[in-house]
């Protein structure tokens, strides 16, 4: 507490001051008198204080400031550097004028002097700053002080971003490399990262690793700060072993990094023994390595509640890649009830993910109980995750129905919507199985408003309106209010009606002309008018054919198109712990200009036991025995809520072979099987907010227009 | 790396903004506000608009934001962000609003040198106090003082200085556990697992060598962490067994403080290491096996038609007769609808909160082997659309002094200095209520 005493005053110097007020302030209060520069100091706090709050205004101090930097006070000197490091770059004629000042500096007899004046310096984004550097740079990358030396190093990734030419021009990056032999640990971890941060920006320059090189460095790891320790596990990823067992034995020396307190240690390791892991040969290695990672990936959760999400969301990434981790622990994902929203969601994405035959009952007592909870985006997707895990895991259908049903009896319109949506999709994975819960959706019709659920409902009682015995009744019902409906509802609706006739041709002899002509004549959307052209001259031309074509046999679906594509989950394994394993997309897709990491051949790289290498053989071996006939596995199409020409259009091009853009839905994370219309809707989500407002958001904001994620 | 930081208050009014590369400008403190500070609908901690990218963290009444651009490594980012709060706290006892306007310049100070070209530098409190203080600030600080400065702040030992003397060397010692219980409402304990920290107070003089030595079982998970990987799992249910019985406890990860030598950990389990001067974490840990939990809840919660809601909840203190849990509070959640309650405790005192929407029973001193009873009633008002209620968990705190969930234990603390003098230590153990909710 001594620090905040004595300048409690301080507080009162956090206000807005006019410009020409403070100017006088800071000349006025000069002479003999100004003890220390009391004066000054407090003065240019004041100019500090509003640099923050009223940006440029202060600009128009600039003379005055520089006026007083030679003063010989450290702490008027600090305060004009970072007025200096604010507005150089505006008036940068003025700036000129500490130029002489700040070389001086450098060569200061005071190590921490000449330090502060090289970050300065440095941080200027003006040509003849940048310039007069240069020479004075090269001398203290060789200081005697490592603390010179560490900020030297820096130094020169900031003039590289300042002027690459310049810096490209001269040796400073060999010398750059040079420190990497340097004897103190805090200025070879400095001149990693400074080197790593020039490789990032630049076309030009190589940046490897070798065994010799890589082993240096992990030997300094112990003596490292815990960010420096951070620098080195990341340059790590650029070591590309050449032997198996150098792979396996750089691993092995990593592991007690796992122990770190610091979680950007922990990541970073995590992220460079899943790399290393592609070049080991040995099973047994590999799972004695994997079996590591589990307990670290757990303590995270211990951390900060942004921590907790980070290491939830590089458990969903690394779960994909190497099953076995946290095989066992599912318990430990269950939902508290404080954990803030975007935890609980990804909690419930990695519950449905760990779910197995053996934990079902576990898992769908918990996901009863978050479907009670008050949060309705939470409580929908807890809905529609019991219902993907019927889908997923077989012989638990039964079980995820009943508690489908509980939920739909607890008549919350919500629940009873998305349990709708969810059911829907299970009477298509099994048909004629579950049937006879028909009967319990149709007393909750009155409940759904939202299309999705509505098209679902009448996806529904189109397929099986023969066995509904009052489904014309229903579908009349809907047809209501056909005018005021959404597209995705009047398609569903079209559809229904068509199947109504073809099944019971006397009940539907007045709809289907009736549905039929608002399709095709009231209408100005060209899919229904499309479809509805389409329905008429099917059941007027062949009526046999139109059966086979509408009631024909759909396309399976699978729960398993939420996975990550193999090219992706490869690419995404490298950058464990970044930001774009928050969003779970491609580097590319988030930030277009940051360099995509690749896996680098090398001899020791485990080709054949890649995801990439297993996809693409599985796609030969289904195009060898099919004759290129059939989508791979789990690139089912993904699409067709309502209607089942849009299910038939997709069995169509699968089979003509539309790969590329399945590819596109399928690498894409939010897709599944519940939206109309699949991948096209869902890429056009992306085009407009994959930049920007990515999935967390996204799930935030779009309540119910977004899938389930899971 | 990070392109600048910025700390705003609660109301979204700016206290600073540092840049510290190019792509860094001032109108993304606007973008942040309004797309963050001012958007309800936002949850989560992490927003990327283009290529720059937000990363907040909350700490007390500020927004403290770290701004990138790319592909950045979130983890150091967010572990930036609590350090820098931690440094807050260090060096104003407080880091809120309050303390950022009193030490502005100093904040901006800090900002420089725990950060150079946005990559986080050193960060140890002990070694800044050493040069960054608003008071003593002198650029005719004697040279090799400087140095001295310097080699503290880029070598192996940064987190101690040199030449510490103490006329008494102590060391003192507390084990907290966090001890978080899910209960489902059929009473089956859905997890029960233990996040525990060891913090310790060194006050020893010279460059002390500290061996640590605990009654945890011998290897880490279940593949163990000997370097020998042939050795596999053929002996591990045998293993298992004995340490079991040899009263000691297994637990599911560590980690542990910059300080301790890792690489001796993995070896042989010894937890060595020379301690940073004054208090520090030594090391937290996870255990989920045999946790013994304090307190047993027995909550009977009936809903009478849509106008009544009845209590009965019982407490029963699992641990010995001779300890008592201090602080006990226990939080019973009521409908929104509750009108009014009446309650009976058997101990301590029970109040309804409306703004909590829970009847919060306390209970000062809770006798080992005790049982309570509270039963209570809670009358709810007619609403025009019945909502069902969605029943949350019923929660629980408590400090428990010299009890570990987890029977974890500290078998001896040596010290070893070149003075080779004696010293004191002392431990203590306490078990909190970490999040401890019960389903009813």
């Amino acid at each position: 507490m001594s620090f905040a005493k004595g300048s409690n005053e301080d507080a009162k110097l956090f206000a807005r001051g006019k410009v020409a007020e403070l100017r006088q302030e800071l000349n006025a209060a000069g002479g003999k008198k100004d003890k220390g520069f009391l004066n000054k100091k407090i003065a240019l706090k004041k100019i500090v204080a509003n640099m923050t709050m009223s940006n440029n205004d202060m600009l128009a101090l600039f003379p005055d400031v520089v006026g007083v930097m030679q003063l010989p006070s450290l702490e008027i000197k600090k305060m004009c550097y970072l007025f200096l490091v604010n507005y150089a770059r505006m008036k940068p004629e003025i700036a000129l004028k500490a130029l002489p000042i700040l070389l001086a500096d450098l060569e200061d007899s005071n190590p921490l002097m000449r330090a502060l004046a090289l970050r300065t310096i440095s941080y200027i984004h003006v040509r003849q700053f940048v310039e007069s550097t240069l020479q004075p740079l090269k001398g203290l990358l060789k200081d005697n002080d490592p603390y010179v030396r560490k900020t030297a190093a820096f130094c020169v990734a900031k003039l590289y971003d300042h002027d690459r030419a310049l810096v490209e021009g001269s040796d400073l990056i060999d010398r750059l490399n040079m420190m990497l032999r340097d004897e103190n640990p805090t200025v070879v971890t400095s001149s990693l990262a400074a080197l790593m941060d020039i490789w990032e920006r630049s076309e030009t320059i190589k940046f490897s690793i070798d065994y010799g090189n890589a082993s240096k460095i992990v030997q300094i790891l112990p003596d490292c700060s815990e960010w420096g320790q951070t620098y080195i596990l990341e340059a790590l990823t650029s070591y590309v072993p050449q032997d198996t067992s150098e792979a396996a034995l750089l691993a092995e020396r990593i592991t007690p990094r796992l122990s770190h307190t610091n979680s950007a240690v922990v990541l970073t390791c995590i992220r460079v023994i899943l790399y290393l892991m592609n070049y080991i040969e040995s099973e047994r290695t590999i799972s004695a390595l994997c079996a590591k990672l589990s307990p670290p990936l757990v303590t995270l959760l211990s951390k900060g509640p942004e921590i907790q999400y980070l290491a939830l969301r590089n458990a969903l990434l690394i779960l994909q890649r190497r099953p076995e981790v946290l095989r066992n622990d599912i318990r430990v994902f269950f939902c508290k009830y404080n954990d803030p929203i975007y935890v609980k969601v990804t909690k419930l994405e990695l519950i449905f993910m760990l779910a197995t035959e053996k934990n079902i009952k576990e898992v769908l007592t918990e996901l009863r109980e978050y479907a009670t909870e008050i949060d309705v985006h939470f409580v929908r997707k807890s809905v529609r995750a019991i219902g993907k895990l019927a889908i997923k895991i077989e012989p638990a259908a039964r079980l995820c129905i009943t508690t489908l049903l509980e939920l739909v009896a607890t008549k919350v319109s919500y629940i009873v919507q998305e349990a709708t949506v969810v059911i829907k999709n299970i009477f298509r994975k099994y048909p004629n199985q579950y049937e006879s819960i028909i009967s319990t959706l149709c007393e909750n019709l009155d409940s759904l408003d939202e299309p999705e659920a509505k098209a679902a409902m009448i996806w529904v009682i189109g397929q099986y309106a023969d066995r509904i015995d009052n489904s014309e009744v229903l579908l009349e019902d809907f047809l209501d209010s056909w005018t005021d409906e959404p597209h995705e509802v009047q398609l569903a609706l079209l559809t229904a009606t068509v199947k109504l006739f073809i099944q019971r041709p006397t009940k539907a002899q007045d709809l289907v002309p009736k549905v039929l002509k608002w399709a095709t004549e009231e209408t100005d959307n060209p899919d229904l008018r499309d479809r509805g052209y389409m329905y008429w001259r099917l059941l007027s031309s062949n009526p046999a054919a139109a059966r086979s074509i509408v009631m024909g046999e759909k396309p399976p679906i699978t729960a398993e198109s939420e996975k990550l594509d193999p090219i992706t989950l490869e690419e995404m394994c490298l950058v464990v712990g970044t930001l774009a394993t928050v969003y779970l997309k491609p580097v590319h897709m988030v930030f277009r200009s940051t360099r995509v990491r690749r896996l680098q051949d090398s001899p020791a790289l485990q080709k054949t036991k890649l995801p990439s290498y297993l996809a693409a053989q599985q796609a030969k071996l289904l195009t060898d025995t099919n004759g290129g006939a059939v989508q791979a596995n789990g690139h089912a199409p993904a699409a067709g809520a309502n209607g089942d020409v849009l299910d038939e259009a997709d069995a169509y091009f699968a089979s003509i072979g539309t790969q590329p853009l399945q590819m596109s839905s399928n690498g894409d994370f939010e897709s599944s099987l519940t939206t109309a219309g699949g991948m096209e809707q869902t890429y056009v989500v992306n085009q407009g907010q994959g930049l920007g407002q990515a999935p967390p958001m996204m799930h935030a904001s779009h309540g119910d227009g977004d899938l389930l994620g899971l | 790396m990070l392109s600048g930081v910025l700390l705003f208050n609660q109301k979204g009014e700016l206290l600073i903004m540092r840049a510290f590369r190019q792509d860094m400008r001032p109108r993304l403190a606007d973008v942040f506000r309004i797309q963050v500070i001012s958007n309800a609908q936002i949850r989560s901690p992490i927003l990327t608009l283009g290529s720059t990218t937000f990363s907040h963290i909350k700490n007390e009444n500020l927004y403290i934001v770290g701004v990138s651009k790319g592909n950045v490594n979130a983890a150091l980012v967010f572990e930036f962000l609590y350090k820098l709060a931690g440094l807050g706290k260090a060096y104003f006892g407080r880091f809120d609003e309050e303390a950022v306007k009193t030490n502005f310049v100093m904040v901006y100070e800090l900002l420089d040198e725990i950060l150079d070209f946005g990559y986080p530098q050193g960060t140890d409190a002990e070694t800044l106090k050493m040069y960054i203080t608003t008071e003593g600030v002198k650029s005719e600080r004697a040279l090799e003082d400087s140095s001295k400065i310097t080699m503290q702040a880029t070598g192996a030992l940064s987190w101690r200085r040199d030449g510490i003397k103490y006329r008494k060397n102590e060391a003192f010692v507390d084990v907290i556990e966090d001890v978080n219980l899910l209960v489902s409402a059929s009473g089956t304990v859905l997890r029960a697992d233990v996040n525990g920290t060891i913090d310790m107070r060194a006050y020893l003089s010279g460059t002390p060598e500290c061996k640590f030595g605990l009654n945890d079982k011998l290897t880490l998970g279940e593949n163990g962490a000997g370097t020998d990987l042939s050795m596999q799992t053929s002996t591990k249910g045998g293993k298992k067994a004995s340490k079991a019985a040899a009263g000691s406890v297994t637990l599911e990860d560590v980690s542990l403080h910059q300080c301790v030598k890792l690489s001796s950990f993995t070896n042989d389990r010894t937890i060595s290491f020379i301690p940073p001067d004054g208090s520090f974490q030594l090391m937290t840990y996870r255990a989920t096996e045999n946790v013994n939990l304090p307190f047993k809840v027995h909550a009977i919660v009936n809903e009478v038609g849509k106008t009544k809601v009845e209590y009965s909840i019982g407490i029963r203190a699992n641990y010995g007769n001779k300890l008592y849990a201090t602080n006990v509070v226990v939080k019973i959640p009521t409908p929104l609808n509750t009108a009014s309650t009446t309650h009976r405790a058997s101990q301590g005192k029970a109040k309804y909160e409306p703004s909590e929407n829970a009847i919060v029973w306390k209970i000062a001193r809770f006798t080992g082997q005790s049982e309570y009873v509270l039963t209570a009633e809670a009358a709810l008002s007619a609403m025009t659309t019945h909502k069902a209620w969605s029943r949350p968990p019923l929660s629980m705190q408590f400090s428990l002094l010299m009890f570990t969930s987890s029977g974890l234990l500290v078998r001896y603390l040596k010290v070893f200095e070149k003075g080779n003098y004696s010293s004191v230590k002392w431990v203590r153990y306490m078990t909190r209520a970490g999040s401890y909710e019960i389903r009813f």
